[in-house]
């Protein structure tokens, strides 16, 4: 039955979480940037699984890369990595970024 | 844009709010900034309300504040991966003129809240992220910068209501920054279905609401905390941990919600729900200890900025609102004695917070949060557990002898955690719950 759940698990999409979100995204004006690295910080790293959003993933030459437009703006990131000084955080300007609805 | 309001405030969350409300009801200008396209629309929460606070501001709120339902009744589980142990309250008393508690949606809520501060006489912006404090040349803060073109703003007394994750105080240097083992990543999911399946399905009538908090395996080998509250025809469902626990464990936090949507005990209570949101919040856990300084020359911080949350108790919103209200107050009567919003005189709200609630609790439980931390495995794993196993060995008749069956328990308590252990864990949990 573990198995089972594992394998069901494996699939768990966020894209189709974020799907159901509204979002106005300020393009060309990123509000998180990762400084360039050869070999990532654990800290870094952990951000792979750790962002709620999934915003962040490896490239082919195992640095991590971050695509802002799902975040949720909890800053989870910024804290995970204040120690390390990887990532470049602030909030999106005024009026962008993600709308909830219901929150 | 270089006017001079009495006060400004960071932030239309509920101390925000609280704080913008009580000053512009004494007659101060007041001007406050919100990031978000509207009031709400950046704010995430379970979402409870706490009639007490909200009370003391504005006692009239049930008249036209968007309430989904008051709660009578609370059920606590404890999971293990295939049952749980819960204990539940339910009482009719709850059914009362003036409830105790209600489940609410932030947005909705925070946008009437906001329309009460502007009726007060507060001037609102919206749109307008702040981007640091301005300090005059001996340090006092005098002012906030904004995105906005000449986005400048001066006033007597900056009140930072701007959130957990408040960079405006952080990058001043008001407060340390936040420890991933002392915040936790809580995300959820607004599930929508008939408001008369959510009420057969709850055992609920009318308005009435429930609320599920669980604690324990989430999913297979995810442990922390979940719950489900009853809105009008929908369950706003999430789990939570610390996010010094996710990057350790490199479990999702996506994962997980979704192990524990599809727990055995929890999957029917969302069958045929149709999920409208996802989104994602830190909570403060760090309790007492974590409280930063929260005034100085020319400011005060509120509300989750100042760690002010109960995580034992599951109470933050409460908290916000009472924060405010204290520094509110605090700033207007400087104001109506011509009195400067220098450190020494905005110690009043520190002392006011110190006679409170707020402090008291909090000072309570300030050695929980460590102990939490330290015994998470055997809380959150361990327990729940050894207790499911013991309930089903009690409950299950099998032709063993209730003899055999008391003693295989004792045993599996015994060896699973060991007497010593059992003691000690028991002193610790004493002493920090004292």
């Amino acid at each position: 039955m573990n198995a089972i759940e594992l394998e069901s698990e494996a699939v768990v999409n966020v894209e189709d979480k974020l799907y159901t979100n509204r979002y106005q995204v300020d393009a060309g004006h990123p509000h998180i940037t990762v400084k360039p690295h050869d070999k990532p910080s654990k800290a870094l790293l952990s951000l792979t699984t750790t962002c709620p959003a999934g915003c962040y993933s490896l490239n082919d030459r195992d640095q991590v890369e971050i695509a802002v437009d799902g975040c949720l703006e909890c800053g989870t990131c910024r804290i995970v990595c204040a120690a390390t000084g990887d990532i470049e955080w602030s909030y999106p300007r005024g009026g962008f970024g993600v709308l909830f609805k219901f929150g | 844009m270089s006017k001079t309001f009495d006060a400004i405030v960071v932030g239309a969350g509920p101390s925000g709010n609280a704080a913008a409300y009580t000053m512009a009801k004494r007659g101060l200008r007041v001007l406050q900034l919100e990031r978000g396209e509207y009031p709400g629309s950046k704010n995430v929460q379970g979402a409870i309300l706490y009639s007490d606070a909200l009370e003391k501001l504005v006692p009239d709120f049930r008249e036209d504040a968007p309430l989904e339902r008051h709660i009578i009744e609370q059920r606590m589980w404890m999971l293990d991966e295939t049952s749980f142990v819960g204990m539940q309250y339910r009482s009719e008393e709850f059914n009362e003129e003036r409830p105790n508690r209600y489940t609410i949606i932030r947005a909705e809520f925070d946008k009437w809240f906001s329309r009460r501060v502007r009726e007060a006489g507060a001037v609102v912006l919206c749109e307008t992220t702040v981007t640091g404090l301005i300090k005059d040349g001996k340090g006092k803060v005098i002012g906030v910068r904004t995105d906005r073109a000449d986005g400048e703003l001066f006033a007597d007394v900056v009140v930072l209501g701007e959130g957990v994750n408040g960079l405006v105080g952080q990058s001043a240097g008001l407060r340390s920054e936040l420890k991933p083992k002392e915040v936790a990543l809580a995300v959820k999911e607004m599930h929508f279905m008939p408001q008369e399946v959510l009420e057969n399905r709850f055992n609920l009538k009318g308005d009435e609401g429930l609320v599920i908090e669980a604690m324990g395996t989430v999913g297979p080998g995810l442990s922390g905390m979940g719950f489900i509250y009853t809105n009008k025809e929908s369950l706003s469902v999430g789990i939570g941990c610390l996010v010094s626990d996710f990057t350790e464990s490199g479990a999702t936090p996506y994962d997980m919600i979704e192990a524990f949507k599809n727990h055995p005990s929890i999957k029917p209570l969302l069958a045929g729900s149709e999920a409208k949101e996802y989104s994602a919040h830190l909570i403060p856990e760090g309790g007492y200890k974590a409280i930063p300084e929260v005034y100085g020359d020319g400011w005060v911080i509120v509300g989750d900025a100042g760690q002010f949350v109960n995580s034992v108790h599951r109470e933050g919103s409460n908290m916000a609102m009472t924060t405010g209200l204290l520094a509110g107050e605090t700033i207007a009567r400087l104001h109506r004695t011509r009195e400067a919003c220098t450190k020494l005189n905005l110690a009043a709200y520190k002392t006011a917070l110190d006679d409170s609630y707020v402090m008291k609790d909090l000072k309570k439980y300030k050695d929980i949060p460590n102990y939490l931390h330290e015994n998470n495995k055997t809380l959150l794993g361990l327990y729940p557990r050894l207790l499911g196993q013991a309930a089903q060995n009690w409950f299950r008749v099998d032709g063993t002898d209730k003899k055999t069956k008391e003693n295989e328990i004792l045993a599996s308590f015994r060896k699973g955690r060991s007497v010593t252990g059992l003691i000690g864990d028991a002193l610790k949990f004493a002493r920090a719950w004292r």
